[in-house]
């Protein structure tokens, strides 16, 4: 007995973690999925009814909102980010005196919650008292700055706060790329004479690729699982003008009552966060198995 | 030769000079940027330690004329969430009850899974691996619903032990990758070696693997401690009044309806509820990048 154990102790202590990963993960995808072919209303019903919440989804005004949102929100938010951490990575990769202390202050809003950094921003782009007032203030007074508070704005103050809270992150992630980039082809280049500027273009940047990549992934999965940044800097509003795949869920889920409705757009999130990341990896494992 | 070395010297001059204005130009862009940065934490301070008064007349980076500890004090064990009027500090204490287990748990079970799939490789474990990786990606509103009711089977829906055990589930993806490629760095020999010897599963580990792993549980620690510290949804989704962490609270407290808009005590909960973490940065910095960058940078 106990030689049993012994030769299947490692296999007993994976099981445990292993199960709940299959039955947390894998079985709750599956009654989610489920639960998004029926009629589920305040309470889940069980009878498959095809794809009934998933037409509701679409023809819903505010189902639309929340996904034009991420489309706007994820490219800004993506692309503004990569372009800010790439620039400042460069700008730190110039032998920079108080270089560690610079990336600690780039890099420490990703310490905090997302529910501080927006209850902050709120602050700061509070028409009434933040920045609109300040500018004011300094005596332009037609100086105006209502994005927190106009539908057709606000998603961009959402993009602010995020590009605020990430961009450090991504400038460490470019920074190490940077680092390892092999200095012998960069001194040869600097030999021949080659200026700093072609250098990044021409040698460095193309061999950060599968960073780009990286920084991609993760700016991706953090845009589509973006909840509490909402919540905290816009609640959703000005009525639903900033409400995301996340908040609608939310509000579905537990203040609507419409279980159906929350188990299809909680599907749609997944369905989107595994087409990003299941190629990544899927490639990265395979890399890995080489 | 004078005529041909002449305007050389003088390109050089120009190139040099070129390059100190290029190397100021550097450090006001990145100063640019610090004050970027630290803005924000710069204005919540200073509008924590001003009252309410001369945030109405003041401008918002201006520094406080009279430097007020009252909404701290209100933030700590005043302020309103909802109905309850008790500021964030029994909030504050729920963070601390659910991320000390959650992480001690999450990180040992990492570790002893970390060591099994790294070095004691059995047919099925990269597949096993491979599933709990993914796990790690999953949108959590994708299991919001059925962990809800599981709660509710368990008897343990809106209370701590409850938001503990959702922790831990959904920590176990992060902290087996974590230990698994810290793990795997160590030459399998060590381990044949010390079977050759007689040591045993646990005594391996234990004896061994355990005293190495120093720098990762650190990482682990920190990486878990923020995500946990720093968590919203599960906070939101499985707590009842009363046992809520402190994001959810802080949340309350800024869209408490009830009464003046206390700006000042906003602020003063808000760098409350953001401390832990920015101490644990502060203090081990090194630590939290790499855990940040563990599974997106490879080598």
């Amino acid at each position: 007995m106990s030689e049993w154990l012994e030769n299947h102790l490692p296999k007993v202590v994976l099981a445990p973690s292993f199960i709940a990963v299959l039955i947390f993960v894998y079985g709750f995808i599956g009654w989610t999925a489920w639960v998004s072919l029926t009629r589920s209303k305040l309470l889940p019903k069980y009878e498959i009814k095809g794809f009934i919440q998933y037409e509701r989804l679409f023809d819903s005004p505010r189902w639309d909102t929340a996904i034009n949102n991420l489309y706007i929100f994820g490219a800004l938010f993506i692309v503004i980010a990569m372009v800010l951490g790439l620039l400042l990575a460069i700008l730190l990769d110039q032998k920079i005196r108080v270089e560690g202390a610079i990336r600690t202050i780039y890099l420490y809003p990703m310490a905090l919650s997302m529910i501080v950094t927006g209850t902050a921003w709120k602050w700061i782009l509070n028409p009434g008292l933040g920045i609109e007032s300040m500018v004011q203030g300094w005596g332009f007074t037609n100086f105006e700055f209502d994005w927190l508070v106009n539908p057709d704005y606000a998603i961009y103050t959402i993009v602010i706060a995020a590009i605020w809270q990430s961009s450090g992150f991504v400038m460490a992630l470019f920074l190490a790329g940077l680092r390892s980039v092999d200095g012998e082809i960069i001194k040869a280049a600097q030999v021949d004479g080659i200026p700093t500027w072609r250098i990044y273009t021409a040698i460095i940047i193309p061999s950060m690729a599968p960073i780009f990549l990286s920084a991609f992934i993760v700016l991706a999965h953090l845009a589509i699982k973006s909840f509490d940044l909402v919540i905290a800097l816009t609640g959703g509003g000005p009525g639903y003008a900033t409400d995301l795949p996340a908040t609608y869920m939310y509000a579905m889920a537990f203040s609507r009552g419409d279980i159906g409705q929350a188990a299809s757009s909680a599907m749609i999130m997944m369905l989107v966060v595994f087409a990003i990341v299941v190629p990544y990896l899927y490639s990265e494992l395979r890399a890995k198995n080489d | 030769m004078t005529d041909l070395s002449m305007p050389h010297t003088e390109t050089r001059t120009q190139s040099a000079t070129g390059k100190i204005a290029l190397r100021w130009l550097l450090y006001v862009l990145l100063g640019l940027f610090a004050l970027y940065y630290l803005m924000p934490l710069f204005v919540m301070l200073t509008t924590s330690l001003k009252s309410l008064e001369e945030i109405r007349t003041g401008s918002l980076i201006s520094l406080p004329r009279e430097v007020s500890f009252d909404a701290w004090k209100t933030a700590w064990s005043g302020a309103c969430t909802g109905i309850q009027c008790e500021g964030l500090r029994p909030y504050f204490w729920n963070s601390v009850l659910i991320a000390v287990p959650a992480v001690a748990i999450s990180t040992l079970l990492g570790a002893l899974n970390g060591y099994v799939v790294a070095q004691w490789r059995f047919k099925g474990a990269n597949i096993i691996f491979s599933l709990m990786l993914f796990g790690c990606f999953i949108p959590f509103q994708v299991v919001l619903l059925p962990m809800a009711r599981l709660l509710g089977m368990m008897g343990i829906a809106g209370t701590i032990p409850g938001l503990i055990f959702v922790h831990v589930i959904y920590g176990l993806g992060f902290t087996t990758l974590f230990f698994r490629n810290y793990y795997v760095t160590i030459p399998a020999e060590l381990t044949k070696a010390a079977r050759v010897d007689g040591a045993g599963f646990l005594r391996i580990f234990w004896s061994i693997f355990l005293p190495l792993s120093l720098p990762i549980i650190v990482v682990t620690v920190i990486w878990q401690f923020t995500q946990i510290w720093n968590d919203f949804l599960f906070g939101v989704s499985f707590s009842q009044a009363g046992t809520q962490p402190v994001t959810v609270a802080l949340n309350n407290i800024v869209n408490s309806t009830t009464g003046v808009k206390e700006y000042n005590v906003d602020m003063a909960a808000a760098i409350i509820a953001g401390l832990p973490t920015l101490l644990v940065y502060v203090v081990a910095g090194k630590y939290f990048i790499r855990g940040l960058t563990a599974g997106s940078v490879k080598g």
